[in-house]
């Protein structure tokens, strides 16, 4: 099974090619340029790289969120207009999910963590049990205040392994409030990698789970603020 | 010569468009997802909602304008996306989708000037209409009076130096209790009411003489009304629409008349949303008339944002060369003429 995997919902742009067990390729741009500058050629010099013909692909994954709403509207409109253009189905994947393959088989909570900006983060939690073939959500992806999130993580009583780019924003907090175990990654290991994306996309593409081009739909999990700032003047 | 199809994509505001277009000036077809209701409840087009919307209906829009032309992808020469100038969520949708697209199917991308495209709109119009000739691009967001030497050949001859047309025509609507969209709202009760009741003022502005300003005349509607409701004076809601379109009209033609007869054009267009408007095409008809210049107008479909227009404006490019790279960017204010 040969799957073309993109993750551009935070600051790194980042795409992969799996084949069966392996991941043929990946390449991780983080530099100032727009993920739809980037995106797109580093796809194409990934694929001309390998010799690989993208018509011959069985199925293209993306990481659909949550992140930033820009970036994962690049990353899903590129993946929607390949879909379209090869015919190919497309899994989506959960930015923070791909995000917990940071720490493979850890023996705690991975604790994927996004900046959402005004002391919000994007997150979710996840164990790897022995028998897992995929992570196992012990908290749903939430759009939540940091300290929110770190009382439900001491709930669960159990060491936390925090990856994502929010580790960088909070990890003074974290250091300061958490009253659990915790380990920060090593800072490379911050970011989204769109090898986990194809790893986890072949999991879901065996479930049965791809969908149409035309059905892919980000996951913002934060209503746009006219939206919030209607719904509230309604309410008051 | 080899027919020429472009498939083209439009996504700079709230209209998510996709079109086929043959050799520039025949519509195989033009398929508009509009947004306005939704944005109605806002009074504006919201930008994050915009970007939102377009996503969850593009592949939608660009299948059924495929199947509407009776062509297949594969039967393209090109896919043509607007990038510029428009708001950038939105567009980035667009240029994304094309692009990837434009590589899944190995098809050329060709990025489009948004009010190039608008101005050939008039080429799908009139099959006839050749440059030289002068246009007027009057829209929500954009104001214009341009020379068209060529085939995407383009000098500004004026633009607003502060509000588009449209966007004047939304912010008075609003005030006088109309409500968005303001463009067709005032347009229709201002048939009933006197465009000669209240005299607003006809800018002249410092920068270039064919340059436009609107916000003046907004501030004196919104001093009127204030007026008026202090003194307790009725407003009569049709009258006020009726004269801040008539000073619109009256600084459009005039300016426009006036770069005809300095420049010596006998060809006059009008584009853009606005220009959908029925004053104004009523106005410029006999202005141009009175002066024996040949009027163009797209009709109202071909006015407001589409992508057939994107389609024609892309064809011109094609023929001469252009083609864009797989790095093709969204440029909120891209300038008419840059590439």
């Amino acid at each position: 099974m040969k799957i073309l995997a993109m993750d551009s919902s935070g600051l790194v742009a980042s795409v992969a090619f799996l084949e069966d067990e392996k991941i043929k390729g990946l390449v991780n741009i983080n530099y100032q340029k727009t993920h739809s500058q980037t995106l797109l050629p580093m796809l194409d010099d990934l694929l001309k790289t390998l010799g690989e013909d993208p018509k011959d692909i069985d199925f293209l994954a993306c990481a659909n969120g949550p992140g930033s709403f820009t970036g994962l509207r690049i990353g899903v409109a590129t993946v929607k207009g390949l879909g379209m253009g090869l015919c190919k189905k497309v899994i989506e994947v959960s930015t923070l999910e791909a995000l917990s393959l940071n720490w493979p088989k850890a023996e705690g909570i991975v604790c994927p963590i996004m900046d959402a900006r005004r002391s919000q983060v994007y997150a979710a939690a996840y164990t790897f049990g022995e028998n897992d073939t995929k992570p196992v959500e012990v908290i749903e992806p939430v759009n939540c205040e940091i300290g929110e999130l770190l009382e439900r993580l001491e709930t669960l009583g159990k060491k936390v392994y925090f990856t994502g780019d929010g580790v960088p924003v909070y990890k003074e907090f974290i250091e300061s409030n958490l009253k659990v175990p915790f380990v920060f990654p090593i800072a490379a290991n911050e970011y989204q990698n769109a090898a986990n994306v194809a790893i986890l996309g072949k999991i879901y593409a065996n479930e049965g789970k791809a969908k149409d081009a035309c059905d892919v739909t980000p996951v913002y999990l934060r209503k746009p603020q006219a939206e919030r700032e209607r719904e509230a003047l309604l309410n008051a | 010569m080899e027919d020429v199809y472009i498939l083209a994509v439009e996504s700079s505001c709230d209209e998510t468009a996709a079109a086929v277009v043959k050799n520039g000036r025949e519509v195989l077809s033009n398929v508009i997802y509009s947004q306005i209701d939704l944005h109605t409840l806002y009074g504006g087009v919201v930008p994050e909602i915009a970007s939102r919307k377009h996503i969850d209906k593009i592949n939608q829009v660009v299948a059924k304008a495929i199947e509407d032309s009776k062509t297949e992808l594969k039967d393209m020469s090109a896919i043509a996306v607007t990038y510029g100038p428009g708001l950038v969520g939105p567009l980035l949708v667009g240029v994304s989708f094309a692009k990837a697209l434009s590589f899944a199917s190995n098809l050329p991308i060709i990025g489009v000037h948004h009010i190039e495209g608008h101005i050939c709109a008039n080429y799908i119009a009139d099959k006839e209409l050749e440059p030289p000739f002068m246009c007027l691009v009057v829209s929500g967001g954009h104001t214009h009076l341009v020379k068209v030497a060529d085939y995407g050949e383009y000098e500004i001859l004026g633009r607003t130096e502060d509000d588009a047309a449209g966007e004047a025509f939304d912010k008075v609507a609003r005030a006088i209790g109309l409500g968005y969209p303001g463009g067709p709202k005032i347009d229709k009760v201002s048939k009933t009411g006197n465009p000669e009741a209240i005299k607003f003022p006809r800018a002249k502005v410092g920068g270039s003489e064919y340059d436009f300003s609107f916000s003046g005349l907004k501030s004196a509607v919104l001093n009127y009304l204030n007026t008026a409701s202090m003194n307790n004076e009725k407003i009569v809601t049709e009258d006020v629409a009726a004269s801040f379109q008539q000073a619109v009209i009256d600084v459009l033609v005039g300016h426009s008349m006036e770069a005809l007869d300095r420049y010596g054009f006998k060809k006059f267009a009008i584009a853009g949303g606005v220009a959908s408007n029925s004053s104004l095409r009523a106005a410029f008809e006999k202005a141009c008339e009175d002066k024996g210049v040949e009027f163009f107008l797209p009709p109202p479909i071909l006015c407001t944002d589409n992508a057939a227009m994107i389609g024609s404006a892309a064809y011109f490019e094609y023929k001469r060369g252009i083609r864009h790279g797989l790095d093709l960017n969204a440029v909120p204010n891209l300038k008419l003429g840059e590439r």
